[in-house]
């Protein structure tokens, strides 16, 4: 497939402007999506495309819009639901999580809600601890929504157009620190299914699970910790809702070994979850623990060297390799 | 029966000192004495160098992101002179004249807007809480903070700032039925100056006015010019009165206007019309302020260009200190998470204390 090098929003971008042709019950919705070409600049083009009736400014109201996008899935229609930040979510908390999830199975199958929310999820870039919200372990604990999680420009669009066809409810969770990473993305048309884990590195000694932006901190901990010779095998989930357990249970029956990385805090978070469920299924393979990466049990803090050492960062990826390896 | 008319009603607009430099003897004499009227435009111009500095620091990468204030001076700092030193100033993000008039040293919001949450320490004597940056959700907490003045039999009360945008959040509703229904006395004190990063006022609300949203709640509405400190200092006044003496809430649409981009993070050439920025320029509310002294001879070009030394100073000199307060250390981020702090965080910090200097190392690198 012949490929060309995009930027992560352009993936972002292309999926929302090829599902728009395609469907013309799709259509985006937002603070600043329109006019402004999305505040991060997502949905450039759009509005001259698709024009306001489809590509639409919201007041600043993310109850409002996130629970007007429910009414309309109910009526067949297929929102995108543009979060400036998913900190901004917060304020949208009963539609998203107390309406949006549960309304096929309350009306007894009759009213899906295919609605996609995105935005930018997590921290790393100094905008303090409201501003900097990861929802990834808070929003997967609820039934009835799926959840993807993308690492780079070409998962970006691939999931992205999966989850614009999906019928459910989904959480797409983006980065503002990788907005602008480039990466090679096939002319051609693909989806990317949910629940597809994908190897980033091979490995024969320890597996490293993680999704979103810290797969990236996954891979320069296993090149800085070949050369102490541990072979690390890196996989990104891509999604979290569908979890694709069976991908990670095979690597660790081989590596038997385990390290998870999640960037959210560690209670009752993402990372326990692959935990408990590695756990359960791999207890007689593994020859240690699984050991586990959080950012620190605190909210996220502003001062950039706080907020370094609070991630999840290579530093504590390396130490708990070590640890998990014997090495430490 | 008939139609008859239901209910009816107007919204005021208070106008003291207009663009055109006339001044309203009849509301605006002895509203605020003229020595205080210099400081008052002494204070204005000092925030509005403060402003050129920032902006200057985050474009050379000494700041992170900075919200301009300029045009919007008068709102706020109008509003803090009116209010008692007592009462709470609830803000958003783009009040600096208001919260440094009330004592705040300017290199806490300086320290903020570098990226250090101790900017946010503010000192409790000053009765001014922390910046709120999700938008609409500090009015909630401006209408708690004066529920308990009043259930303890204080005098205090509360006024919260916010912008244009924010009236379309959920909070700002609930908290002014809150506020009417229950008798709470706060000022909501909304600066609508048209704009909310690249959206403008309609797609907010279609109103004629945003005061006469408070008349759904059934409370006291007014609006009044933003640009003019004295009626910001009259819609205030009249407030804060009617909240001490009645228990009553108010909404003041101050009309204002923000010369500058919503942040350093943004470009407004890229969505406004520049002869919208010319037309409000006009309106400026130091030009205009410095105007009337100047025709009241209460100022002259030699006191200008000793204020402008000052401002140079005062702005330099809060920089440094800003500048010259070290990074936090490692483990301070488990610091005020828990009025005592459980056995596990104490375990997580005492770990850290241990590579916390390769690690500094490694960050400052
Ligand atoms: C809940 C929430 N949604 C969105 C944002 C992003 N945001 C920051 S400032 C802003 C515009 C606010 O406009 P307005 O209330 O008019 O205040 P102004 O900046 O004009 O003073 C938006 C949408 C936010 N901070 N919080
Ligand atoms: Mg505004």
């Amino acid at each position: 497939m012949a490929t060309r090098e995009i930027e992560f929003r352009d993936a972002l971008r292309e999926a929302m402007s090829e599902e728009m042709r395609r469907d013309v019950r799709v259509f985006l919705l937002g603070e600043e999506v329109a006019e402004y070409n999305g505040a991060y600049k997502v949905s450039k083009g759009m509005l001259d495309e698709f024009g306001p009736r489809r590509v639409i400014d919201t007041p600043i109201s993310e109850s409002g819009f996130a629970g007007m996008a429910i009414g309309a899935a109910m009526m067949g229609l297929r929102p995108i639901v543009e979060f400036m930040s998913w900190s901004f979510s917060l304020v949208a908390a009963d539609p998203i999580l107390n309406n949006a999830p549960k309304m096929l199975y309350m009306s007894g199958g009759q009213f899906g809600c295919p609605i996609v929310f995105r935005g930018n999820d997590g921290a790393g870039g100094q905008l303090g601890s409201t501003h900097s919200w990861c929802v990834e372990s808070l929003y997967s604990n609820v039934p009835g929504l799926k959840m993807a999680i993308p690492s780079d420009p070409h998962d970006a669009k691939g999931l992205l157009k999966t989850a614009i066809r999906d019928d459910d409810p989904v959480f797409f969770l983006e980065s503002e620190r990788m907005l602008g990473m480039k990466g090679p993305v096939p002319e051609e048309e693909y989806l990317i299914p949910f629940g597809q884990s994908i190897v980033r590195r091979r490995g024969a000694d320890v597996t490293l699970i993680s999704f979103g932006r810290p797969v990236h901190f996954c891979m320069e901990a296993a090149e800085a910790l070949a050369p102490e010779g541990i072979d690390c095998e890196v996989i990104d989930g891509r999604t979290i809702r569908p979890l694709d357990i069976e991908a990670f249970v095979r690597s660790v029956r081989r590596t038997n070994r385990c390290v998870v990385v999640d960037q959210s805090w560690p209670f009752a978070s993402v990372g326990s979850e692959v935990v408990a469920q590695v756990h359960e299924r791999c207890f007689d393979d593994l020859d240690n623990h699984v050991h586990r990466v959080h950012s620190d049990d605190v909210p996220t803090p502003y001062a950039s060297n706080l907020e370094q050492a609070y991630l999840p960062n290579v530093r504590k990826i390396c130490e708990a390799v070590r640890s998990a390896t014997y090495r430490a | 029966m008939p139609i008859t008319q239901a209910f009816q009603t107007i919204i005021d607009h208070i106008s003291i000192l207009d663009q055109n430099g006339r001044f309203d003897e009849k509301l605006g004499k002895d509203l605020i004495p003229d020595e205080d009227v210099v400081r008052l435009y002494e204070h204005m111009s000092i925030c509005r160098h403060l402003d050129e500095v920032a902006f200057k620091l985050q474009r050379s990468g000494r700041m992170g992101t900075y919200p301009q204030n300029m045009g919007q001076e008068a709102t706020s700092l109008g509003a803090a002179y009116a209010l008692r030193k007592s009462d709470w100033l609830v803000p958003c993000y783009r009040e600096n004249a208001g919260l440094f008039w009330r004592g705040l040293p300017m290199e806490y919001i300086l320290l903020h807007w570098m990226g250090d949450e101790r900017g946010n320490q503010i000192p409790r004597e000053l009765f001014i809480t922390p910046l709120a940056i999700p938008i609409g959700t500090q009015m909630l907490h401006a209408t708690g903070l004066a529920w308990a003045h009043k259930y303890r039999g204080e005098e205090n009360i509360a006024c919260t700032f916010f912008g244009d945008g924010a009236t379309s959040e959920g909070d700002f509703h609930e908290a002014m039925n809150f506020a009417a229904n229950l008798d709470i006395p706060v000022v909501f004190f909304c600066q609508n100056n048209f704009w909310a990063i690249s959206v403008p006022g309609k797609i907010q609300c279609s109103a004629p006015t945003v005061a006469q949203r408070g008349v759904a709640y059934g409370m006291e509405c007014i609006q009044c010019d933003g640009n003019d400190l004295f009626a910001c200092v009259y819609a205030t006044r009249q407030a804060a009165e009617r909240a001490r003496k009645d228990k009553r809430p108010t909404f003041i649409e101050a009309v204002t206007y923000r010369l500058g981009d919503h942040t350093t993070a943004d470009d407004a050439r890229r969505y406004r019309d520049q002869a919208e920025v010319d037309l409000w320029k006009q309106r400026d509310p130091l030009i205009r302020l410095r105007e009337w002294m100047k025709s009241r001879k209460l100022w002259n070009d030699t006191k200008e260009a000793a204020l402008a030394e000052r401002a140079e100073r005062d702005v330099a000199a809060a920089v440094k200190r800003a500048e010259e307060i070290a990074a936090p250390h490692s483990n301070d981020f488990f610091d005020h998470m828990f009025a005592e702090p459980p056995a596990d965080l104490v375990a997580q910090r005492d770990s850290l204390q241990t590579h916390s200097l390769a690690e500094r190392e490694r960050v400052e690198a």
